[in-house]
């Protein structure tokens, strides 16, 4: 076992330092230049001025130096510094991550309240009006333009109804909760101030509903197949016929099976959110990793794309590896 | 006389009709295909749709509401949003169209080569697209698309680099599953080369989920694509296009014609090739399919 998630690691860790290699050559071989895209036409007219520029990032060098310089800063923990922000990349990131954090667990978290239920009713009631209208449902959450839904749900509950509160994380007179952890709704509790903390719960409703959009559409359905597939098979027959009534045979039978394609499904969808939060992030002006990415991929800040993607990468594989090795536990044939 | 008992006969089992068992069955297909047939009928006769072009600007009849010379009102700059999004569906349908078959057929030929090839060269393929596929696609997208420059051929470069590591991921899983099938190794004993095994046997026989991932996938691209524009980075304006359209509504919350009608447009031609690709999969395996 732990043989098996040391290999897992130590090729988790490999590919993450081959994705550096990928984005980094992406970056350096395009046509994009920094320098133009962060000075503007006229400093970058003034050569001296453009050369001075280009040797302070290091733009100057070689490519395999950069790269080596950024693996050597790499290995200290250091993601070098953002040509925008001016500041650390991994300071960027710390400071950006717990908004689409708290957002993306917001969502996953609607998504799996309602896609569950939906799934299970779906396949329940197989071929009824239910298991329509579930079909319906997730068909056009999975075919909305998530930008898009942003918009409506900010027109109608902001704008029209003026029942839900604008875009950000709080009331824009509202000063920000001390910083402890960074995430709003736990930072509001600690420190006790319960207005507070309902401004932060009310702002987080529109935007998670619509990253959950997506990811509700993907977990009914992989509910409802996984669902329909477990129904037939022979323990639920067993049930059955020892006379257990349908609601327990469906409970305590169908459903624990049923959810573990569900899991695999969950652990992958959250990931996908938390990249999914461009968008919505872009919209609802939600100052995390995803209004960060937009930001420095248009100032074409490579140290930053660099350093939100390489998280991102690592965020992904470490899921990964968490499903292979909770896939080990329950199924010890895959150790073989 | 024979309809007649047969329908009794139905009603009496409680069985469907046959009528309603064709629209369970391809009903949905159907549906789908008809949207897209219309959104494809659009984007050739956009110009002989409306009186109006998509640039004309029209400062004293800006941001008009609906009405009958506007059916969908104006934009900001008094140009017709109906216009506007009819000849908008000429880049969505072919950005979508593209990218997704660009990347199948390479994504296809990929990862067949590696089923076919084993070995050094089938892990050193998959390898490649594991790390491609490790990255979230649109913040990759973004990064190259922003690097390359705003464009519509570089945003579907940029799209294409990271579209197509699912399809040779499918592509093999497939084929690995045919490759030790009995007709495939008959065809090895009779000695055709191994290219023509796979182009004509091998392919052919796991043709059918590719269907149905090209046809989900096409609405997916369009999406991405849109999104990339709403972002600033797809077209260049005045381009109609409707990502960027919606964008351009973005703060006309009062105003709300001239960002709804466009998303209204993607959700409909993106759910026309969820309903084809839900259809189609139905259709092609018999344990989803709807009785």
């Amino acid at each position: 076992m732990i043989r098996y998630v040391a290999s897992r690691l130590g090729l988790s860790l490999l590919m993450a330092v081959l994705a550096t290699l990928v984005i980094f050559l992406i970056a350096n071989t395009v046509p994009g230049d920094p320098a133009l895209a962060q000075l503007g036409d006229v400093a970058a007219s003034n050569k001296e001025f453009l050369a001075q520029f280009r040797a302070k990032w290091g733009l100057d060098l070689p490519l395999w130096e950069r790269y080596f310089i950024f693996l050597k800063g790499l290995s200290r923990g250091d993601l070098g510094i953002s040509i925008a922000t001016q500041r650390p990349v991994l300071e960027d990131i710390a400071a950006y991550a717990p908004a689409t954090i708290e957002l993306a667990t917001a969502g996953f978290l609607l998504a799996l309240l309602v896609g569950i239920p939906l799934g299970v009713f779906a396949a329940v009631r197989r071929d009824t009006w239910i298991d329509h209208a579930a079909r319906f449902i997730s068909l056009i959450g999975v075919s909305s333009p998530t930008f898009w839904l942003a918009f409506i749900m900010l027109a109608i509950f902001y704008g029209g109804l003026q029942i839900a509160p604008g875009p950000g994380r709080l009331d824009p007179i509202a000063l920000p909760p001390p910083q402890v952890t960074r995430f709003f709704v736990i930072d509001t509790a600690l420190a006790g101030d319960w207005s507070a903390f309902h401004d932060t719960l009310a702002h987080l409703i529109l935007p998670s509903v619509v990253l959950a959009a997506t990811t509700l559409g993907l977990v009914t359905r992989t509910t409802r197949a996984s669902m329909l597939e477990s129904m037939q098979q022979d323990y639920v027959r067993m049930a059955r016929a020892k006379g257990l009534r349908e609601r327990a045979v469906m409970i305590s039978h169908v459903l624990p099976n049923a959810l573990i394609p569900v899991v695999t499904l969950g652990g992958l969808a959250y990931a996908n959110l938390l990249s999914g939060a461009v968008m919505t992030e872009t919209v609802f002006s939600w100052p995390g990793l995803g209004l960060y990415t937009f930001r420095s991929a248009a100032a074409l800040d490579f140290p930053a794309i660099m350093g939100i993607t390489l998280v991102v990468a690592v965020t992904y594989l470490l899921i990964n590896l968490v499903i292979d090795v909770s896939y080990a536990l329950l199924d010890p044939r895959v150790l073989r | 006389m024979s309809v007649g008992y047969r329908a009794l006969e139905s009603a009496a089992l409680g069985r469907p009709s046959k009528r309603r068992r064709w629209t369970r069955r391809y009903g949905l297909a159907t549906l789908g295909g008809g949207i897209i047939a219309i959104w494809v009928l659009i984007a050739i006769t956009a110009p002989l749709l409306s009186p109006y072009l998509p640039d004309t600007v029209d400062v004293v009849n800006r941001l008009e509401p609906p009405s009958w010379t506007h059916w969908l009102g104006t934009d900001a700059l008094g140009r017709d949003v109906l216009t506007r999004l009819l000849y908008g569906s000429r880049i969505s349908l072919t950005t979508g169209f593209v990218v997704v078959l660009v990347s199948a057929a390479f994504g296809t030929l990929v990862g067949g080569i590696a089923a076919f090839a084993r070995g050094r060269i089938e892990e050193i393929i998959m390898r490649v697209t594991d790390l491609v596929l490790c990255f979230p696609p649109i913040i990759l997208a973004l990064a190259i698309a922003a690097a390359l420059g705003i464009g519509t051929t570089n945003t579907i470069i940029a799209m294409l680099v990271v579209w197509w590591p699912k399809f040779s991921r499918l592509a093999r899983g497939l084929v690995i599953v045919q490759r030790s099938q009995e007709y495939v190794e008959a065809a090895h004993v009779v000695g055709l080369n191994p290219s023509r095994i796979l182009m004509r046997h091998v392919l052919p026989n796991a043709v059918g989920p590719l269907i149905v991932l090209v046809t989900l996938d096409i609405g997916n691209a369009i999406i991405t694509f849109a999104g990339l524009s709403f972002l600033g980075l797809g077209v260049v304006p005045p381009t109609p296009e409707w990502g960027s359209m919606v964008a351009e509504g973005r703060e006309l919350v009062d105003q709300w014609w001239v960002a709804s009608f466009p998303g209204l447009a993607i959700l409909s031609v993106v759910l026309g090739f969820n309903f084809l690709g839900d259809g189609i999969r139905d259709w092609l395996d018999p344990k989803s399919r709807r009785r």
